[in-house]
């Protein structure tokens, strides 16, 4: 597999370390159901089988966090984001 | 049973040229419904619908496979057996297992090639052999056998083994005697064909699209081959489980994960028993025909793709030489990936569901194949009483949630690493 690396450009996945689903977000921890939220978001998975959003860390070049989207079937890139803009971006809504 | 496999019955079809052979088992379609469904005809699927007709007299059960019997991971992994577990929640249920393997293939009547020559886990430090002396004395206190074997002991099992490797130098290795291989597909078709005989219906090429529900619990599965009636409901579904389970609207502690194995071609007799590097990870075992069967880790990304990348068939090249330097130039014949149902304490789940008559066989992580018969045996208990086995106490759903987490692997518990 190549990692479209939006700073370095197409870097074999051995430069990069797996984080997993990035589709999870920590719950707060005053909620009212903030023990069920946090059994979630630490253990469970939707697991697809196709089209998965996940973290890659490039250790091995820019140090930037990245989402991915991935065919979890044929292990086809659709394309690689900065990690912080998806997840300000989340933020801000 | 049409035919029992015997020498006799061996020689009487040999005398009249093999004609005389049935089917090993039959292809029926569908009922309208059963009392019992296992979705999944893999290895704990057939097991579980084996034990449920012997162990639990059911007389009305059928598995339904969507691809073909032998086809998934009992086909795709490394054959290997053992029961040398840590942990309270395991050693039973592994030792379980264990004593059923020992047993299979007369209670099948089938010639599973069950091999005991040794699972050996090498160690190559100070503080390794401390860990393997106390898995040892915690297997010899649930009654399993183990045993410490000193560097010349390991170096007359493996001559060829590398032990002035200046990092990883052997210094010995816990030796299960009983540990061992097994032909993996035979299991698959060893299951089947008694099962079968015992009446259970195995439906392949039917998959399971849809699980209906009303106000007391599940009432059937939606297939390909039509709907199909139950009120009890199995699901063994390894590296499917997720999605599966989906249909019942569950979301699982489980991840699916893509592990590789590999054969070379054959040679002479060089691994006489199972062996682990400590160093790494990688194990590697001889089949009988003399290829050597190896793997090593998951290739580390959510994965449904049954095939692997490169950078981990090096890794575990990698260490297959360090172990054995005489493997450099020895060529690889095959290599082949599974999907593996990855829990988040590495330890697996034979528990019940939050919906009524659903019951769930999963989480079995790179260790489904040794655990088939004892698998199948707790799962058909607790699919026929409603109650859990008392060697698959530990193995809950809902221990995530609890904290009481199976921590074989002494990692904690941590969902990303799988």
């Amino acid at each position: 597999m190549r990692i479209p690396c939006p700073h370095c450009g197409p870097r074999t996945h051995e430069e990069f370390t797996y984080y997993g689903d990035a589709t999870v977000r920590r719950p707060s921890a005053t909620g009212p159901d903030a023990e069920a939220a946090f059994y979630d978001y630490v253990y469970t998975r939707d697991n697809p089988c196709g089209l998965h959003r996940e973290l890659w860390f490039h250790q091995g070049g820019c140090h930037e966090w990245l989402v991915v989207e991935r065919d979890t079937r044929n292990h086809d890139i659709k394309g690689a984001v900065p990690a912080r803009s998806v997840f300000s971006a989340d933020d801000a809504t | 049973m049409a035919n029992r496999y015997s020498i006799f019955s061996l020689l009487k079809e040999s005398l009249r040229g093999h004609r005389g052979w049935a089917p090993a088992w039959r292809d029926p379609e569908p009922k309208p419904a059963y009392d019992f469904i296992v979705v999944g005809g893999g290895g704990h699927g057939l097991a579980t619908a084996y034990y449920l007709a012997k162990n639990h007299n059911a007389r009305n059960v059928a598995v339904l496979e969507k691809g073909y019997i032998g086809g998934g991971n009992v086909g795709r992994n490394t054959t290997i057996v053992r029961s040398n577990y840590l942990m309270p929640g395991n050693i039973p249920f592994y030792e379980l297992s264990m004593k059923l393997w020992e047993g299979l293939e007369q209670d099948l009547n089938y010639n599973a090639m069950i091999s005991q020559r040794g699972v050996l886990n090498l160690f190559h430090n100070d503080s390794q052999r401390d860990a393997c002396v106390r898995r040892g004395n915690a297997m010899h206190l649930h009654g399993v056998d183990g045993e410490l074997l000193n560097r010349e002991q390991v170096r007359k099992l493996l001559p060829m083994a590398d032990f002035d490797n200046a990092r990883f130098p052997i210094m010995g290795g816990l030796m299960q005697r009983r540990g061992g291989t097994v032909r993996h597909d035979a299991v698959a078709w060893g299951f089947a064909r008694a099962a079968d005989s015992l009446g259970v219906d195995i439906i392949q090429n039917c998959e399971v699209t849809g699980i209906r529900q009303d106000d007391n619990g599940v009432t059937g599965v939606e297939t390909t081959r039509g709907f199909i009636g139950s009120r009890r409901i199995g699901m063994a579904c390894a590296g499917n489980t997720s999605r599966v389970a989906s249909l019942a609207g569950l979301r699982l502690p489980i991840e699916s994960h893509l592990l590789q194995a590999f054969v070379s071609e054959g040679l002479k007799p060089l691994v006489p028993c199972v062996v682990t590097f400590g160093a790494g990870h990688f194990y590697i075992s001889q089949s009988d025909k003399g290829g050597l069967v190896f793997g090593g880790n998951l290739d580390g990304y959510n994965s449904y793709a049954q095939r692997g990348n490169l950078p981990l068939v090096e890794e575990v090249c990698e260490e297959g030489v360090a172990l054995f330097p005489c493997l450099s130039r020895v060529r690889m014949l095959r290599s082949w990936g599974g999907i593996m149902d990855m829990s988040m304490d590495g330890s697996p789940i034979i528990d019940r569901t939050a919906v009524d008559g659903l019951y769930l066989n999963a989480g079995w992580c790179y260790g489904g194949f040794k655990a088939t018969p004892a698998s199948g045996w707790c799962f058909a208990h607790l699919l026929a009483t409603d109650q859990p086995h008392e060697v698959a106490r530990a193995y809950r759903l809902d221990r995530f949630a609890t904290g009481r987490l199976i921590d074989e692997n002494g990692s904690g518990a941590h969902p990303n690493r799988h």
